[in-house]
């Protein structure tokens, strides 16, 4: 028989923050740039220069801490981790290392409806790096270090994962709950936030830990997966035919699909951390702790619960709440139509393909909840004919105006009229004898496809439901 | 002290060391540690470890205004640049990944 192998996984995870500002030093923090740009002797590293630290950094930090019910450290201090790199221009990296700003957090996350804790170790403070770029015709790498310096944050969990799945229910939920708390834009694609997951696997019913890899270079969530699925079934096929699993780190080979040990395997990093001597220890209040912790926003899985009470299904909810801009603008529609479950239906629908089509970000629309809100009102009442629905739609991203003006403007009002639609109906079925005839047989079922024929001549602005019943009444009397 | 360990730090140092050298400086760091060892003798068993020789807490920056260094300034005092002057250029880092961004960016880009 064959021996089965249990995944182990941990996640380790790279947020950088969202401020104006650089962790070390004044220098603009923002996204791009020209190169080199944004650097100053500090993100530099030029010799006098010292670091000082930005306290919005730290703020951030501990909101992040808070919101994954981590123990926050009232005495903690940065260190130095060694290393030389190119994109590194000190030959170290700012960090944090036995004193972490939040420590023994969790974060629950639900996989195939049983929900599961998984641990957070620890929640630190570090810089982060430049970026480089290879030239292979040149035989160079380009340096551009705007990037170097700014804040970012490293959230650790305990190997509680057992499953590629449960690793991306992680990242979601961690990424929702993140981008709640508006201190970083949480783009995977962009690497404002990066996931490496490091993986082992052991004989089921076994307890020791195995060697473990760690994957580096995924960019989205559907990466994590597919990584995380190729590397566990790597290891253990690997097992079963007798060979060690090398620790070492690995890349995803998207055109490949698989996991690819890096070239140039180097002797294990030794960095040799220190207490940073530039920077004096913080001491963290009580107050600033109670007064990040009232700072921090209602959790998406709390919203998420409050949508469910209120009607709608899970699967909407969820995509709801992804996005807390997303959540306010749903409930904000509310207030002009409460009908919860068809809004939801809406905006995890047509409305949020619009949204997608267009490259508009679910925290930024520009059409005014209560358009949205008018718009579901008219589809679900009958004020829009089915068939003109989506060019409503389309047209209120296109013009901003409102849906009851479109409606006219566009001549796509739903026939309600019982003599307009009889009229159709009739011709209808003079035009379709045959089938006419089988209903009045006795076949009902066949009323369906005059129902069709009659939409078709209205040009999808007829209400359904009367031409059905004008139909009857013609056809069985 | 072991051959292999001067090596390893030589190594993390990123630089290469003759084998004279590697003798010279293996003896030397011999000696540093050796006088260092001293400490041990202590029973600090009831001492705090001070990571900081100054008394001093929480120096925060308060974010003043400040514009970062024009590029010509910034790159004044590199070996070397990219034909239009933008980019810091190095020799090519084959083969290596850095700690903590996994592989860099793409080619020219």
């Amino acid at each position: 028989m064959s021996q089965q192998y249990e995944p182990v996984i941990g996640l380790e995870v790279h947020l950088e923050l969202h401020l104006p500002q650089k962790m070390f030093c004044s220098c603009p923090a923002e996204f791009g740039g020209e190169p080199n740009t944004q650097v100053c002797p500090v993100c530099l590293g030029l010799p006098g220069s010292l670091p000082v630290v930005n306290r919005e950094g730290v703020l951030a930090t501990i909101r992040a801490g808070l919101s994954l019910g981590c123990e926050i450290a009232t005495f903690t201090k940065f260190d130095r981790k060694n290393y030389y790199y190119p994109d590194i221009p000190k030959g170290y990296q700012i960090s944090q290392y036995d004193l972490p700003l939040c420590r023994k957090g969790s974060l629950t996350i639900d996989v195939n409806g049983k929900s599961k804790v998984v641990g957070i170790t620890r929640v630190h403070l570090e810089e982060d790096t430049g970026k480089l770029a290879h030239v292979d015709d040149r035989n160079e790498s380009w340096v551009d270090l705007n990037r170097a310096g700014i804040a970012l944050v490293e959230i650790v969990t305990e190997p509680d994962m057992h499953s590629a799945e449960e690793a991306v229910a992680y990242l979601k939920e961690l990424k929702a709950i993140l981008s709640y708390l508006n201190i970083s834009d949480c783009n995977m694609e962009e690497g404002s936030l990066r996931c490496e997951p490091n993986i082992s696997v052991r004989p089921v019913g076994t307890s020791t830990l195995g060697t473990k890899t760690e994957i580096k270079n995924l960019n989205s969530f559907k990466v994590v997966l597919q990584s995380v699925q190729h590397e566990i079934h790597r290891q253990s096929a690997a097992l079963s035919r007798g060979e060690e699993v090398a620790q070492e780190t690995r890349l995803w080979d998207e055109a490949g699909q698989k996991t690819v040990a890096m070239r140039g395997k180097e002797t294990a990093q030794d960095y040799r951390y220190f207490p940073e001597p530039d920077i004096p220890p913080l001491e963290i209040s009580k107050e600033e702790i109670e007064t990040a912790r009232a700072s921090l926003p209602t959790p998406p899985k709390e919203r998420r619960k409050a949508l469910v009470e209120k009607g709608i299904p899970d699967y909407n909810a969820e995509i709801i709440v992804r996005s807390q801009g997303y959540a306010d603008y749903f409930e904000a529609c509310l207030s002009t139509y409460n009908e919860p479950h068809k809004v939801s239906n809406l905006l995890i629908g047509g409305f949020l393909q619009e949204l997608n089509q267009r490259g508009i970000s679910e925290e930024d629309i520009p059409i005014p909840p209560e358009h949205t809100a008018t718009y579901c009102r008219l589809s679900e009442e009958g004020g829009i004919g089915k068939a003109a629905r989506k060019q409503v739609l389309a047209a209120l991203f296109d013009t901003g105006k409102d849906p009851e003006s479109l409606v006219k403007e566009l001549g796509v009002s739903q026939v309600e009229d019982q003599d307009e639609i009889g009229k159709m109906v009739d011709q209808v079925i003079a035009e379709n004898e045959a089938i006419a005839s089988q209903v009045r047989g006795g076949k009902t079922s066949a009323i369906m496809a005059l129902v069709g024929q009659t939409m078709k001549l209205s040009k999808g602005r007829a209400n359904p439901q009367i031409v059905q019943e004008i139909l009857k009444k013609k056809l069985e009397g | 002290m072991k051959r292999e360990d001067v090596e390893h730090v030589a190594h993390l140092a990123r630089i290469q060391l003759s084998e004279e050298e590697l003798q010279t400086f293996g003896a030397q760091l011999e000696s540093i540690l050796g006088y260092m060892e001293k400490l041990g003798e202590l029973n600090t068993d009831d001492v705090e470890p001070m990571p900081y020789a100054v008394d001093v807490k929480n120096a925060y920056r308060d974010n003043p205004d400040h514009s970062p260094l024009p590029r010509d300034a910034a790159l004044k005092n590199a070996p070397q640049l990219d034909p239009e002057g933008k980019f810091f250029a190095v020799p090519k880092v084959i083969g290596e990944i850095s700690p903590n961004q996994g592989k860099s960016g793409e080619a020219g880009s």
